[in-house]
Protein backbone atom coordinates (compact mmCIF):
# COMPACT_ATOMS: atom_id res chain seq x y z
CA UNK A 1 0.00 0.00 0.00
CA UNK A 2 2.86 2.38 0.86
CA UNK A 3 4.22 2.19 -2.69
CA UNK A 4 0.89 3.04 -4.31
CA UNK A 5 0.38 5.81 -1.76
CA UNK A 6 3.81 7.26 -2.52
CA UNK A 7 3.28 7.42 -6.28
CA UNK A 8 -0.32 8.67 -5.98
CA UNK A 9 1.02 11.45 -3.79
CA UNK A 10 3.78 12.20 -6.35
CA UNK A 11 1.16 12.40 -9.07
CA UNK A 12 -1.34 14.53 -7.16
CA UNK A 13 1.15 16.94 -5.61
CA UNK A 14 1.99 18.05 -9.14
CA UNK A 15 -1.61 18.55 -10.18
CA UNK A 16 -2.42 22.22 -10.77
CA UNK A 17 -5.77 21.79 -8.99
CA UNK A 18 -3.86 21.02 -5.82
CA UNK A 19 -1.83 24.21 -6.27
CA UNK A 20 -5.02 26.20 -6.79
CA UNK A 21 -6.52 24.69 -3.61
CA UNK A 22 -3.34 25.43 -1.64
CA UNK A 23 -3.12 28.95 -3.12
CA UNK A 24 -6.72 29.69 -2.19
CA UNK A 25 -6.16 28.82 1.50
CA UNK A 26 -2.88 30.71 1.55
CA UNK A 27 -4.31 33.92 0.06
CA UNK A 28 -7.58 33.72 1.99
CA UNK A 29 -5.92 33.13 5.38
CA UNK A 30 -3.26 35.78 4.77
CA UNK A 31 -5.93 38.32 3.75
CA UNK A 32 -8.04 37.57 6.83
CA UNK A 33 -5.05 37.87 9.14
CA UNK A 34 -3.99 41.14 7.53
CA UNK A 35 -7.48 42.61 7.64
CA UNK A 36 -8.38 41.52 11.17
CA UNK A 37 -5.12 40.98 12.97
CA UNK A 38 -6.93 39.01 15.68
CA UNK A 39 -6.15 35.31 15.51
CA UNK A 40 -9.33 34.15 17.31
CA UNK A 41 -11.62 36.11 14.94
CA UNK A 42 -9.79 34.70 11.93
CA UNK A 43 -10.22 31.17 13.30
CA UNK A 44 -14.01 31.69 13.48
CA UNK A 45 -14.11 33.07 9.94
CA UNK A 46 -11.99 30.19 8.68
CA UNK A 47 -14.21 27.68 10.47
CA UNK A 48 -17.16 28.55 8.24
CA UNK A 49 -15.01 28.21 5.13
CA UNK A 50 -13.39 24.94 6.20
CA UNK A 51 -16.67 23.30 7.21
CA UNK A 52 -18.09 23.84 3.72
CA UNK A 53 -15.00 23.81 1.51
CA UNK A 54 -13.05 20.83 2.88
CA UNK A 55 -15.93 18.36 2.39
CA UNK A 56 -16.81 19.87 -1.01
CA UNK A 57 -13.28 19.78 -2.45
CA UNK A 58 -12.61 16.32 -0.96
CA UNK A 59 -15.85 15.05 -2.53
CA UNK A 60 -15.18 16.52 -5.99
CA UNK A 61 -11.47 15.60 -6.04
CA UNK A 62 -12.21 12.13 -4.68
CA UNK A 63 -14.79 11.24 -7.26
CA UNK A 64 -12.80 12.80 -10.13
CA UNK A 65 -9.57 11.05 -9.15
CA UNK A 66 -11.29 7.69 -8.70
CA UNK A 67 -12.79 7.88 -12.20
CA UNK A 68 -9.69 9.33 -13.87
CA UNK A 69 -7.42 6.63 -12.53
CA UNK A 70 -9.69 3.75 -13.60
CA UNK A 71 -7.45 2.52 -16.46
CA UNK A 72 -4.35 2.92 -14.33
CA UNK A 73 -6.04 0.88 -11.61
CA UNK A 74 -6.53 -1.86 -14.21
CA UNK A 75 -2.79 -1.79 -14.93
CA UNK A 76 -2.06 -2.06 -11.21
CA UNK A 77 -4.56 -4.90 -10.78
CA UNK A 78 -2.47 -6.97 -13.20
CA UNK A 79 0.56 -6.60 -10.93
CA UNK A 80 1.32 -8.96 -8.04
CA UNK A 81 -0.27 -6.75 -5.41
CA UNK A 82 -3.34 -7.02 -3.16
CA UNK A 83 -6.51 -5.29 -4.32
CA UNK A 84 -6.98 -3.53 -0.99
CA UNK A 85 -3.41 -2.15 -1.21
CA UNK A 86 -4.22 -0.49 -4.54
CA UNK A 87 -7.43 1.19 -3.41
CA UNK A 88 -6.25 2.14 0.05
CA UNK A 89 -3.01 3.48 -1.43
CA UNK A 90 -4.94 5.65 -3.87
CA UNK A 91 -7.41 6.81 -1.23
CA UNK A 92 -4.79 7.73 1.37
CA UNK A 93 -2.64 9.37 -1.35
CA UNK A 94 -5.57 11.59 -2.33
CA UNK A 95 -6.61 12.42 1.24
CA UNK A 96 -3.01 13.17 2.23
CA UNK A 97 -2.37 15.46 -0.74
CA UNK A 98 -5.52 17.48 0.08
CA UNK A 99 -4.57 17.51 3.76
CA UNK A 100 -1.13 18.90 2.91
CA UNK A 101 -2.74 21.76 0.95
CA UNK A 102 -4.92 22.58 3.95
CA UNK A 103 -2.13 22.21 6.47
CA UNK A 104 0.35 24.41 4.59
CA UNK A 105 -2.21 26.84 3.11
CA UNK A 106 -3.57 27.73 6.55
CA UNK A 107 -0.61 26.83 8.73
CA UNK A 108 2.07 28.96 7.05
CA UNK A 109 0.25 32.34 7.38
CA UNK A 110 -0.67 31.59 11.01
CA UNK A 111 2.91 30.69 11.88
CA UNK A 112 4.12 33.84 10.15
CA UNK A 113 1.67 36.02 12.09
CA UNK A 114 2.81 34.60 15.41
CA UNK A 115 0.31 31.89 16.32
CA UNK A 116 2.42 30.61 19.20
CA UNK A 117 2.34 33.94 21.02
CA UNK A 118 -1.39 34.52 20.46
CA UNK A 119 -2.59 31.94 22.99
CA UNK A 120 -5.03 30.50 20.45
CA UNK A 121 -2.81 27.60 19.39
CA UNK A 122 -5.16 24.95 20.80
CA UNK A 123 -8.19 26.46 19.00
CA UNK A 124 -6.18 26.63 15.80
CA UNK A 125 -5.20 22.97 16.10
CA UNK A 126 -8.83 22.01 16.70
CA UNK A 127 -9.80 23.85 13.52
CA UNK A 128 -7.04 22.20 11.53
CA UNK A 129 -7.73 18.75 13.01
CA UNK A 130 -11.39 19.00 12.07
CA UNK A 131 -10.50 20.15 8.56
CA UNK A 132 -8.22 17.13 8.15
CA UNK A 133 -10.84 14.72 9.49
CA UNK A 134 -13.49 16.14 7.14
CA UNK A 135 -11.06 15.76 4.22
CA UNK A 136 -10.48 12.08 5.06
CA UNK A 137 -14.20 11.41 5.64
CA UNK A 138 -15.49 13.01 2.47
CA UNK A 139 -12.75 11.77 0.12
CA UNK A 140 -13.50 8.28 1.48
CA UNK A 141 -17.21 8.69 0.80
CA UNK A 142 -16.45 10.00 -2.71
CA UNK A 143 -14.12 7.06 -3.44
CA UNK A 144 -16.79 4.68 -2.26
CA UNK A 145 -19.45 6.26 -4.46
CA UNK A 146 -17.13 6.13 -7.50
CA UNK A 147 -16.37 2.45 -6.81
CA UNK A 148 -20.03 1.55 -6.54
CA UNK A 149 -21.13 3.45 -9.65
CA UNK A 150 -19.55 2.77 -13.03
CA UNK A 151 -21.62 5.54 -14.59
CA UNK A 152 -19.52 8.68 -14.08
CA UNK A 153 -22.38 11.18 -14.29
CA UNK A 154 -24.43 9.24 -11.77
CA UNK A 155 -21.43 8.87 -9.46
CA UNK A 156 -20.58 12.55 -9.70
CA UNK A 157 -24.21 13.52 -9.04
CA UNK A 158 -24.47 11.21 -6.04
CA UNK A 159 -21.23 12.54 -4.57
CA UNK A 160 -22.39 16.16 -4.85
CA UNK A 161 -25.76 15.18 -3.36
CA UNK A 162 -24.00 13.50 -0.43
CA UNK A 163 -22.07 16.69 0.26
CA UNK A 164 -25.22 18.80 -0.13
CA UNK A 165 -27.08 16.52 2.25
CA UNK A 166 -24.52 16.77 5.06
CA UNK A 167 -23.62 20.44 4.50
CA UNK A 168 -27.09 21.91 3.97
CA UNK A 169 -30.10 19.58 3.82
CA UNK A 170 -29.35 17.74 7.09
CA UNK A 171 -29.44 20.98 9.09
CA UNK A 172 -32.74 21.90 7.42
CA UNK A 173 -34.26 18.56 8.40
CA UNK A 174 -32.98 18.92 11.98
CA UNK A 175 -34.42 22.44 12.21
CA UNK A 176 -37.79 21.25 10.92
CA UNK A 177 -37.79 18.37 13.44
CA UNK A 178 -36.93 20.74 16.28
CA UNK A 179 -39.70 23.10 15.18
CA UNK A 180 -42.23 20.30 14.84
CA UNK A 181 -41.49 18.80 18.26
CA UNK A 182 -40.74 22.09 20.00
CA UNK A 183 -43.10 21.26 22.89
CA UNK A 184 -40.84 18.42 23.99
CA UNK A 185 -37.36 18.57 25.57
CA UNK A 186 -35.14 18.14 22.54
CA UNK A 187 -31.63 18.81 23.77
CA UNK A 188 -30.59 15.16 23.87
CA UNK A 189 -32.21 14.45 20.50
CA UNK A 190 -30.36 17.45 19.00
CA UNK A 191 -27.16 16.09 20.51
CA UNK A 192 -27.78 12.68 18.98
CA UNK A 193 -28.60 14.13 15.58
CA UNK A 194 -25.42 16.25 15.60
CA UNK A 195 -23.27 13.20 16.21
CA UNK A 196 -24.67 11.55 13.08
CA UNK A 197 -23.42 14.35 10.81
CA UNK A 198 -19.62 14.83 10.65
CA UNK A 199 -19.90 18.46 9.52
CA UNK A 200 -22.21 19.34 12.43
CA UNK A 201 -19.97 17.49 14.83
CA UNK A 202 -16.93 19.43 13.64
CA UNK A 203 -18.79 22.73 13.85
CA UNK A 204 -19.86 22.08 17.46
CA UNK A 205 -16.38 20.98 18.48
CA UNK A 206 -14.79 24.12 17.10
CA UNK A 207 -17.46 26.42 18.58
CA UNK A 208 -17.04 24.86 22.00
CA UNK A 209 -13.27 25.17 21.85
CA UNK A 210 -13.69 28.85 20.96
CA UNK A 211 -15.75 29.28 24.11
CA UNK A 212 -18.60 30.98 22.35
CA UNK A 213 -21.12 28.27 23.25
CA UNK A 214 -22.83 30.82 25.47
CA UNK A 215 -24.19 32.34 22.25
CA UNK A 216 -26.09 29.12 21.69
CA UNK A 217 -28.25 29.56 24.80
CA UNK A 218 -29.53 26.61 26.79
CA UNK A 219 -28.73 24.11 24.02
CA UNK A 220 -25.18 25.43 24.04
CA UNK A 221 -24.99 24.74 27.75
CA UNK A 222 -26.22 21.18 27.23
CA UNK A 223 -23.71 20.70 24.43
CA UNK A 224 -20.93 22.15 26.58
CA UNK A 225 -21.95 19.84 29.40
CA UNK A 226 -21.83 16.81 27.14
CA UNK A 227 -18.89 17.53 24.85
CA UNK A 228 -16.87 19.09 27.70
CA UNK A 229 -16.75 15.81 29.64
CA UNK A 230 -14.38 12.93 29.04
CA UNK A 231 -17.30 10.74 27.99
CA UNK A 232 -18.41 13.39 25.49
CA UNK A 233 -14.94 13.68 24.04
CA UNK A 234 -14.71 9.90 23.69
CA UNK A 235 -18.11 9.71 21.95
CA UNK A 236 -17.16 12.55 19.59
CA UNK A 237 -13.80 11.10 18.66
CA UNK A 238 -15.35 7.66 18.29
CA UNK A 239 -18.04 9.05 16.03
CA UNK A 240 -15.56 10.94 13.81
CA UNK A 241 -13.29 7.90 13.83
CA UNK A 242 -16.17 5.72 12.68
CA UNK A 243 -16.94 8.22 9.92
CA UNK A 244 -13.39 7.70 8.61
CA UNK A 245 -13.29 3.96 9.28
CA UNK A 246 -16.61 2.94 7.70
CA UNK A 247 -15.82 4.27 4.19
CA UNK A 248 -12.26 2.90 4.39
CA UNK A 249 -13.47 -0.59 5.30
CA UNK A 250 -16.29 -0.40 2.74
CA UNK A 251 -13.75 0.51 0.03
CA UNK A 252 -11.95 -2.74 0.84
CA UNK A 253 -15.14 -4.79 0.82
CA UNK A 254 -16.36 -3.43 -2.52
CA UNK A 255 -12.91 -3.54 -4.14
CA UNK A 256 -12.63 -7.21 -3.23
CA UNK A 257 -15.56 -8.34 -5.34
CA UNK A 258 -15.70 -5.68 -8.06
CA UNK A 259 -15.11 -6.49 -11.73
CA UNK A 260 -12.79 -4.24 -13.73
CA UNK B 1 0.22 -23.47 -17.78
CA UNK B 2 -3.40 -22.28 -17.90
CA UNK B 3 -6.27 -24.62 -17.09
CA UNK B 4 -9.82 -23.30 -17.14
CA UNK B 5 -12.82 -25.45 -16.23
CA UNK B 6 -16.48 -24.62 -16.75
CA UNK B 7 -16.03 -20.84 -16.49
CA UNK B 8 -19.21 -18.76 -16.35
CA UNK B 9 -19.49 -15.00 -16.10
CA UNK B 10 -22.52 -12.75 -16.49
CA UNK B 11 -22.75 -8.98 -16.07
CA UNK B 12 -26.33 -8.56 -14.90
CA UNK B 13 -28.50 -10.36 -17.46
CA UNK B 14 -25.77 -10.33 -20.07
CA UNK B 15 -23.99 -13.71 -20.11
CA UNK B 16 -20.48 -13.15 -21.45
CA UNK B 17 -18.74 -16.46 -20.70
CA UNK B 18 -20.91 -19.52 -20.84
CA UNK B 19 -18.97 -22.62 -19.83
CA UNK B 20 -15.39 -22.14 -21.02
CA UNK B 21 -13.03 -25.12 -20.82
CA UNK B 22 -9.54 -24.29 -21.93
CA UNK B 23 -6.14 -25.85 -21.51
CA UNK B 24 -3.05 -24.01 -22.70
CA UNK B 25 0.13 -26.00 -22.30
CA UNK B 26 3.40 -24.61 -21.08
CA UNK B 27 6.02 -23.12 -23.27
CA UNK B 28 6.99 -21.76 -26.65
CA UNK B 29 3.61 -21.32 -28.32
CA UNK B 30 1.55 -18.28 -29.16
CA UNK B 31 -2.22 -18.57 -28.75
CA UNK B 32 -4.46 -15.95 -30.33
CA UNK B 33 -7.85 -15.47 -28.69
CA UNK B 34 -10.22 -14.41 -31.45
CA UNK B 35 -13.89 -13.66 -31.75
CA UNK B 36 -16.33 -10.95 -32.80
CA UNK B 37 -16.87 -7.87 -30.63
CA UNK B 38 -18.54 -8.80 -27.35
CA UNK B 39 -17.63 -12.48 -27.62
CA UNK B 40 -15.85 -12.43 -24.25
CA UNK B 41 -12.15 -12.23 -25.23
CA UNK B 42 -11.23 -9.44 -22.83
CA UNK B 43 -13.45 -10.88 -20.07
CA UNK B 44 -11.66 -14.24 -20.40
CA UNK B 45 -8.26 -12.54 -20.11
CA UNK B 46 -9.44 -10.43 -17.19
CA UNK B 47 -10.68 -13.58 -15.42
CA UNK B 48 -7.21 -15.09 -15.78
CA UNK B 49 -5.69 -11.91 -14.33
CA UNK B 50 -8.19 -11.79 -11.47
CA UNK B 51 -9.70 -8.44 -12.54
CA UNK B 52 -13.07 -9.99 -13.27
CA UNK B 53 -14.39 -12.44 -10.72
CA UNK B 54 -16.14 -15.43 -12.35
CA UNK B 55 -19.62 -16.57 -11.23
CA UNK B 56 -18.61 -20.21 -11.33
CA UNK B 57 -15.69 -22.25 -12.61
CA UNK B 58 -12.09 -22.78 -11.80
CA UNK B 59 -8.90 -21.26 -13.17
CA UNK B 60 -5.48 -22.73 -12.50
CA UNK B 61 -2.18 -21.07 -13.40
CA UNK B 62 0.93 -23.23 -13.06
CA UNK B 63 -1.18 -25.83 -11.28
CA UNK B 64 -2.57 -23.50 -8.59
CA UNK B 65 -6.11 -22.19 -8.27
CA UNK B 66 -6.08 -18.40 -8.55
CA UNK B 67 -9.33 -17.46 -6.73
CA UNK B 68 -8.56 -14.86 -4.05
CA UNK B 69 -4.80 -15.04 -4.76
CA UNK B 70 -2.44 -12.33 -6.02
CA UNK B 71 1.06 -13.80 -5.85
CA UNK B 72 0.47 -15.84 -9.02
CA UNK B 73 0.54 -12.60 -11.03
CA UNK B 74 4.34 -12.55 -10.55
CA UNK B 75 4.36 -15.15 -13.32
CA UNK B 76 2.35 -12.93 -15.72
CA UNK B 77 3.27 -10.00 -17.96
CA UNK B 78 0.16 -8.15 -19.11
CA UNK B 79 -0.43 -5.48 -21.74
CA UNK B 80 -3.81 -3.78 -21.24
CA UNK B 81 -5.91 -2.59 -24.18
CA UNK B 82 -6.05 1.09 -23.20
CA UNK B 83 -2.85 2.78 -22.10
CA UNK B 84 -3.80 5.32 -19.44
CA UNK B 85 -1.38 6.36 -16.73
CA UNK B 86 -1.27 8.90 -13.88
CA UNK B 87 -1.06 12.19 -15.79
CA UNK B 88 1.56 13.98 -13.76
CA UNK B 89 4.13 11.21 -13.39
CA UNK B 90 7.05 11.06 -15.81
CA UNK B 91 7.82 7.97 -17.90
CA UNK B 92 10.86 7.27 -15.72
CA UNK B 93 8.80 7.48 -12.51
CA UNK B 94 6.16 5.15 -13.89
CA UNK B 95 8.74 2.53 -14.85
CA UNK B 96 10.40 2.91 -11.42
CA UNK B 97 7.02 2.46 -9.77
CA UNK B 98 6.27 -0.82 -11.54
CA UNK B 99 9.81 -2.03 -10.75
CA UNK B 100 9.24 -0.97 -7.15
CA UNK B 101 6.03 -3.02 -7.00
CA UNK B 102 7.36 -6.16 -8.67
CA UNK B 103 10.82 -6.23 -7.11
CA UNK B 104 12.28 -8.46 -9.82
CA UNK B 105 15.13 -8.00 -12.32
CA UNK B 106 13.89 -5.93 -15.28
CA UNK B 107 15.26 -5.26 -18.77
CA UNK B 108 13.74 -1.80 -19.09
CA UNK B 109 16.85 -0.14 -20.60
CA UNK B 110 16.85 -2.52 -23.55
CA UNK B 111 13.15 -1.86 -24.26
CA UNK B 112 13.48 1.92 -23.86
CA UNK B 113 16.18 1.80 -26.52
CA UNK B 114 14.18 -0.57 -28.73
CA UNK B 115 11.13 1.69 -28.81
CA UNK B 116 13.15 4.93 -28.90
CA UNK B 117 11.83 6.26 -25.59
CA UNK B 118 15.13 7.77 -24.36
CA UNK B 119 14.02 11.33 -25.08
CA UNK B 120 10.66 10.91 -23.38
CA UNK B 121 11.87 9.59 -20.02
CA UNK B 122 11.45 12.90 -18.21
CA UNK B 123 8.23 13.88 -20.00
CA UNK B 124 4.99 13.79 -18.07
CA UNK B 125 2.66 11.08 -19.33
CA UNK B 126 -0.10 13.63 -20.02
CA UNK B 127 2.10 15.19 -22.74
CA UNK B 128 2.68 11.93 -24.69
CA UNK B 129 0.89 10.96 -27.91
CA UNK B 130 -1.25 7.80 -28.06
CA UNK B 131 1.43 5.84 -29.94
CA UNK B 132 4.19 6.83 -27.50
CA UNK B 133 1.96 5.86 -24.57
CA UNK B 134 1.49 2.46 -26.21
CA UNK B 135 5.29 2.11 -26.44
CA UNK B 136 5.54 2.86 -22.70
CA UNK B 137 2.78 0.30 -22.19
CA UNK B 138 4.78 -2.29 -24.18
CA UNK B 139 7.93 -1.51 -22.21
CA UNK B 140 6.09 -2.11 -18.94
CA UNK B 141 4.61 -5.35 -20.27
CA UNK B 142 7.82 -6.85 -21.64
CA UNK B 143 10.39 -5.77 -19.09
CA UNK B 144 10.04 -8.88 -16.93
CA UNK B 145 11.03 -12.42 -17.59
CA UNK B 146 7.67 -14.00 -16.72
CA UNK B 147 6.65 -17.39 -18.12
CA UNK B 148 3.18 -16.18 -19.20
CA UNK B 149 2.67 -13.12 -21.43
CA UNK B 150 -0.84 -11.77 -22.09
CA UNK B 151 -1.24 -9.06 -24.74
CA UNK B 152 -4.60 -7.36 -25.27
CA UNK B 153 -4.60 -5.61 -28.68
CA UNK B 154 -0.81 -4.99 -28.71
CA UNK B 155 -0.74 -3.36 -32.16
CA UNK B 156 -3.13 -0.46 -31.51
CA UNK B 157 -1.68 2.97 -32.29
CA UNK B 158 1.78 1.71 -33.28
CA UNK B 159 3.75 3.07 -36.25
CA UNK B 160 5.21 0.56 -38.79
CA UNK B 161 8.70 0.66 -37.25
CA UNK B 162 7.35 -0.10 -33.79
CA UNK B 163 5.17 -2.87 -35.29
CA UNK B 164 8.22 -4.58 -36.81
CA UNK B 165 10.02 -4.34 -33.45
CA UNK B 166 6.99 -5.68 -31.58
CA UNK B 167 6.81 -8.72 -33.88
CA UNK B 168 10.50 -9.40 -33.30
CA UNK B 169 10.03 -9.02 -29.57
CA UNK B 170 7.12 -11.45 -29.47
CA UNK B 171 9.15 -14.01 -31.48
CA UNK B 172 12.05 -13.57 -29.07
CA UNK B 173 9.76 -14.24 -26.11
CA UNK B 174 8.39 -17.32 -27.86
CA UNK B 175 11.87 -18.65 -28.48
CA UNK B 176 12.64 -18.10 -24.80
CA UNK B 177 9.96 -20.72 -24.13
CA UNK B 178 7.22 -18.42 -22.85
CA UNK B 179 3.50 -19.04 -23.16
CA UNK B 180 1.95 -16.10 -24.99
CA UNK B 181 -1.73 -15.16 -25.32
CA UNK B 182 -2.79 -12.41 -27.73
CA UNK B 183 -6.10 -10.81 -28.63
CA UNK B 184 -6.28 -8.75 -31.80
CA UNK B 185 -8.60 -7.92 -34.68
CA UNK B 186 -5.80 -7.88 -37.26
CA UNK B 187 -5.92 -11.32 -38.88
CA UNK B 188 -2.72 -10.88 -40.89
CA UNK B 189 -0.90 -10.33 -37.57
CA UNK B 190 -2.43 -13.53 -36.17
CA UNK B 191 -1.51 -15.54 -39.28
CA UNK B 192 2.03 -14.29 -39.12
CA UNK B 193 2.68 -14.74 -35.44
CA UNK B 194 0.26 -17.20 -33.78
CA UNK B 195 0.51 -21.00 -33.60
CA UNK B 196 -2.88 -21.78 -32.10
CA UNK B 197 -6.28 -20.16 -32.13
CA UNK B 198 -9.03 -20.03 -29.54
CA UNK B 199 -12.16 -18.79 -31.29
CA UNK B 200 -14.88 -17.53 -28.97
CA UNK B 201 -18.48 -17.20 -30.02
CA UNK B 202 -21.39 -16.35 -27.73
CA UNK B 203 -19.29 -16.97 -24.63
CA UNK B 204 -18.23 -20.48 -25.66
CA UNK B 205 -15.15 -21.86 -27.34
CA UNK B 206 -16.15 -22.58 -30.91
CA UNK B 207 -12.75 -23.75 -32.02
CA UNK B 208 -9.42 -24.48 -30.40
CA UNK B 209 -6.37 -25.69 -32.26
CA UNK B 210 -3.71 -24.78 -34.83
CA UNK B 211 -4.52 -22.18 -37.54
CA UNK B 212 -4.20 -24.79 -40.30
CA UNK B 213 -6.81 -27.01 -38.64
CA UNK B 214 -9.32 -24.15 -38.63
CA UNK B 215 -8.60 -23.38 -42.28
CA UNK B 216 -9.07 -27.06 -43.16
CA UNK B 217 -12.27 -27.29 -41.11
CA UNK B 218 -13.73 -24.28 -42.89
CA UNK B 219 -12.16 -25.27 -46.25
CA UNK B 220 -10.54 -21.87 -46.66
CA UNK B 221 -6.91 -21.01 -47.42
CA UNK B 222 -6.94 -17.72 -45.60
CA UNK B 223 -7.61 -17.17 -41.88
CA UNK B 224 -9.73 -14.05 -42.36
CA UNK B 225 -12.04 -15.94 -44.76
CA UNK B 226 -12.17 -18.96 -42.43
CA UNK B 227 -13.32 -16.71 -39.57
CA UNK B 228 -15.78 -14.90 -41.83
CA UNK B 229 -17.25 -18.22 -42.96
CA UNK B 230 -17.84 -19.28 -39.32
CA UNK B 231 -19.66 -16.02 -38.67
CA UNK B 232 -21.65 -16.42 -41.93
CA UNK B 233 -22.72 -19.94 -40.91
CA UNK B 234 -23.70 -18.63 -37.51
CA UNK B 235 -25.80 -15.78 -38.99
CA UNK B 236 -27.54 -18.09 -41.50
CA UNK B 237 -28.30 -20.72 -38.82
CA UNK B 238 -29.78 -17.98 -36.65
CA UNK B 239 -32.02 -16.70 -39.44
CA UNK B 240 -33.12 -20.28 -40.33
CA UNK B 241 -33.92 -20.84 -36.67
CA UNK B 242 -35.92 -17.60 -36.57
CA UNK B 243 -37.88 -18.62 -39.70
CA UNK B 244 -38.73 -22.10 -38.43
CA UNK B 245 -39.73 -21.07 -34.92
Amino acid sequence: MKKILKYTLFDLLRSRWNYIYFGFYLIFTTSLLMLSGDVSTVIISLMNVILILCPLIATIFGVMYAYNSREFTVLLLAQPIRRSAIFWGQYFGLALSLSLCLLLGIGLPFLYYGLSSSGAAWEFLTLLGNGLLLTFIFSGLAFLIALRNDNKIRGFGLAILTWLFFAVVYDGIVLLLLLFFRDYPLENAALGLSILNPIDLSRILILLKLDISALMGYTGAVFQKFFGTLWGTIVTLLSLGLWVLIPVLSIRMIAKRKDF
Amino acid sequence: MIKIQNLHKAFGKNTVLNGIDLHIKKGGRITAVLGPNGSGKTTLIKCILGMVIPNTGNIQIQGKTIAGQWQYRKAIDYLPQIAQFPENLTVRELITMIKDIRQAPAQDDKLIQLFGLENYLDERLINLSGGTKQKVNLTLAFMYDSPLVILDEPTSGLDPVAMVRLRALIREEKQAGKTIMITTHIMSFVEEIADDIVFLLDGKIYFQGPIQALQEQQQETNLERAIASILDQKTSSLSTHALTS
